[in-house]
């Protein structure tokens, strides 16, 4: 089993979400991140004195998939949140040891 | 001899200054983090209930009794209230002897001037935000109202035999003659040079002004700004005493001098920022309130909408100043309150209209054919309340300072003044509960005891 996870811009969510229903991915865990990376922040001013906002919101998406499934999650993740300027986010994809359906004992693969 | 539609309204005005403690709560609370919002409610807040006090027992008396050291502070012949249950105030003349026809009673008076009591110390919290100890705020509030306001407004709002037919004022209204219709000098740069003085004396919040610090809530501040803007109405056109023409001409004034401050502050801001601020609207309608509040009872219209953009332009650059001499007034009560209340003070020199006002006791100003008199009176008003209070207010600060100390500490500043003075926070938007400490007994809350342990 794979663990995809993604750091992309928050409005990008919509997309990603349709992608998923299409590989008939039934389930992700959404945070709600900030960071930093390439991208600046920007600034606003208060009373005349500036204030630099460098931490951006970003969303953090995490789908738990199988081995088969989990190149085609990666990619439509990538593909989905994909604008084509700076503060895009990130796709990353890690091994995940085992899993357990907390409701049904269900284990390994049964359970994503 | 009472005048009833007069005390209805001086009522009424008592009660909406009193609206204004909390507003400017709301408006300071919005602009400081987070994490120390409930310690900005907290010392605004308790100036209702400290001053509150005080007053009963000896402001009122202090403010408005008959003078005692040559207009510095009055006697205590209502002390405790006494000698105000059906008495009256009044102005007599030789048709209506003293009150005269038009009296008020003694307590409506005194509730009335209540609120203005409360909320000077109150404008001074905002200069030392998100790092004071909430009992040394405290004990701070009582002694400034004490040594500070209630002399200043024996000077500027006591007027000969107004408390009493031979009752005796203060210096400023009586001998100097400087005009103030609402508290300019008494309130507001009364508070700002107080402000002033504890932003020094507590020194400047951890990393200011490298960090900077960003308002949590700016709906609040911009709600708070419309309380007070609301509750001004009784401040000035309460001023006037009296539900008629002057009170008509004092709320015209209030509302259109605030509405060119606001607009002066955002152009101020379009030009040098590139971009109109709902913290400019909210700190623009303040100002303006401030600078109009001495002058609204003796300018004309025409004169308020000038005030109004000078002071809203004037403050918009003044709020700078803290950079330029590097003094933490964290939110502005030296670039609004002092600042504004200085060019309200001062512009009556110049827009001073005595036809606006028959019982003006100064001169015309500049614009309207005075001569310089009456600006010389109204700068040495200004300057004598704004030494005097800079003076209490350090001795004050400095003595709680070295005593029981007025600041945090710095962990305490770090995690959250809230959590530090208050144990509380102000916003839980988590779905995690708390649980009672290791050790205590938990309350049995179940009536049948099912579920009682045992």
């Amino acid at each position: 089993m794979k663990l995809v996870t993604a750091v992309v811009q928050p409005h990008t969510l919509g997309a990603i979400r349709d992608a998923l229903e299409h590989l008939a991915i039934l389930g992700m865990t959404l945070t709600e991140a900030q960071g930093y990376g390439r991208q600046k922040g920007h600034t606003e001013i208060y009373r005349g004195s500036e204030y630099d906002v460098d931490l951006i919101p970003k969303l953090k998406v995490e789908v738990v998939c199988a081995d088969e499934a989990a190149l085609a999650v990666f990619d439509a993740i990538a593909l989905a949140a994909r604008t084509g300027r700076i503060g895009d986010g990130k796709v990353w994809l890690t091994p995940v040891e085992h899993v357990v359906r907390v409701r049904t004992g269900e284990r390994g693969a049964d359970a994503v | 001899m009472v005048n009833a539609g007069d005390t209805a309204w001086v009522l009424a005005s008592a009660a909406l200054v009193m609206l204004m403690t909390p507003g400017l709560a709301f408006f300071y609370g919005g602009m400081v983090r987070s994490k120390s919002v409930l310690n900005m409610l907290m010392m605004n807040f308790v100036c209702l209930a400290v001053v509150g006090v005080l007053w009963a027992l000896y402001g009122y008396s202090w403010s408005f009794g008959n003078d005692k050291f040559g207009g510095l502070v009055g006697d205590g012949e209502f002390a405790g209230l006494a000698n105000t249950i059906g008495h009256f105030v009044g102005v007599g003349s030789d048709a209506a002897p003293w009150p005269g026809a038009d009296a008020l009673p003694a307590l409506t008076f005194v509730m009335f001037q209540l609120m203005f009591a409360v909320i000077t110390p109150a404008l001074i919290s905002g200069s030392i935000a998100d790092r004071t100890k909430f009992w040394a705020w405290t004990l701070f509030v009582a002694g400034w109202a004490t040594l500070c306001y209630f002399p200043v407004a024996h000077w500027v709002f006591a007027f000969d035999g107004f408390t009493g037919p031979d009752n005796v004022g203060g210096w400023i209204a009586n001998t100097l003659k400087a005009e103030d219709f609402a508290g300019g000098t008494a309130v507001h740069i009364n508070a700002g040079a107080a402000g002033l003085a504890l932003a020094i004396v507590l020194g400047r919040r951890k990393g200011w002004p490298r960090d900077r610090m960003r308002p949590h809530s700016l709906p609040f501040v911009l709600l708070g700004a419309s309380l007070l803007w609301f509750g001004w109405y009784g401040f000035n056109a309460g001023s006037a005493l009296g539900a008629g023409d002057l009170a008509s001409v004092a709320f015209t004034n209030t509302t259109l001098a605030t509405c060119t401050a606001v607009l002066g502050w955002l152009l101020v801001e379009q030009i040098r920022d590139g971009k109109p601020t709902t913290l400019g609207a909210a700190s623009g309608a303040v100002a303006g309130l401030v600078a109009i509040t001495p002058a609204c009872g003796y300018v004309a219209p025409m004169g308020a909408l000038a005030i109004g953009i000078i002071a809203g332009a004037l403050c918009a650059m003044a709020v700078g100043l803290k950079f330029r001499f590097g003094f933490d007034d964290s939110l502005d009560v030296v670039g609004v309150h002092l600042v504004g209340g200085i060019v309200g003070t001062l512009l009556i020199g110049f827009f001073g209209d005595n036809d606006v006002n028959s019982a003006a006791l100064g001169e015309n100003g500049l614009f309207y054919g005075g001569g310089w008199l009456q600006l010389g009176r109204q700068a040495a008003a200004a300057g004598s309340v704004m030494v005097y209070s800079f003076l209490v207010a350090t001795i004050l600060g400095l003595a709680i300072k070295y005593t029981i100390g007025f600041r945090v500490n710095a962990e305490a500043e770090t995690t959250g003044v809230d959590e530090a003075e208050h144990a509380e926070t102000g916003y839980d938007y988590s779905a995690l509960g708390g649980r009672a400490p290791v050790g205590t007994s938990a309350p049995v809350v179940d009536p049948a005891g099912a579920d009682a342990p045992s």
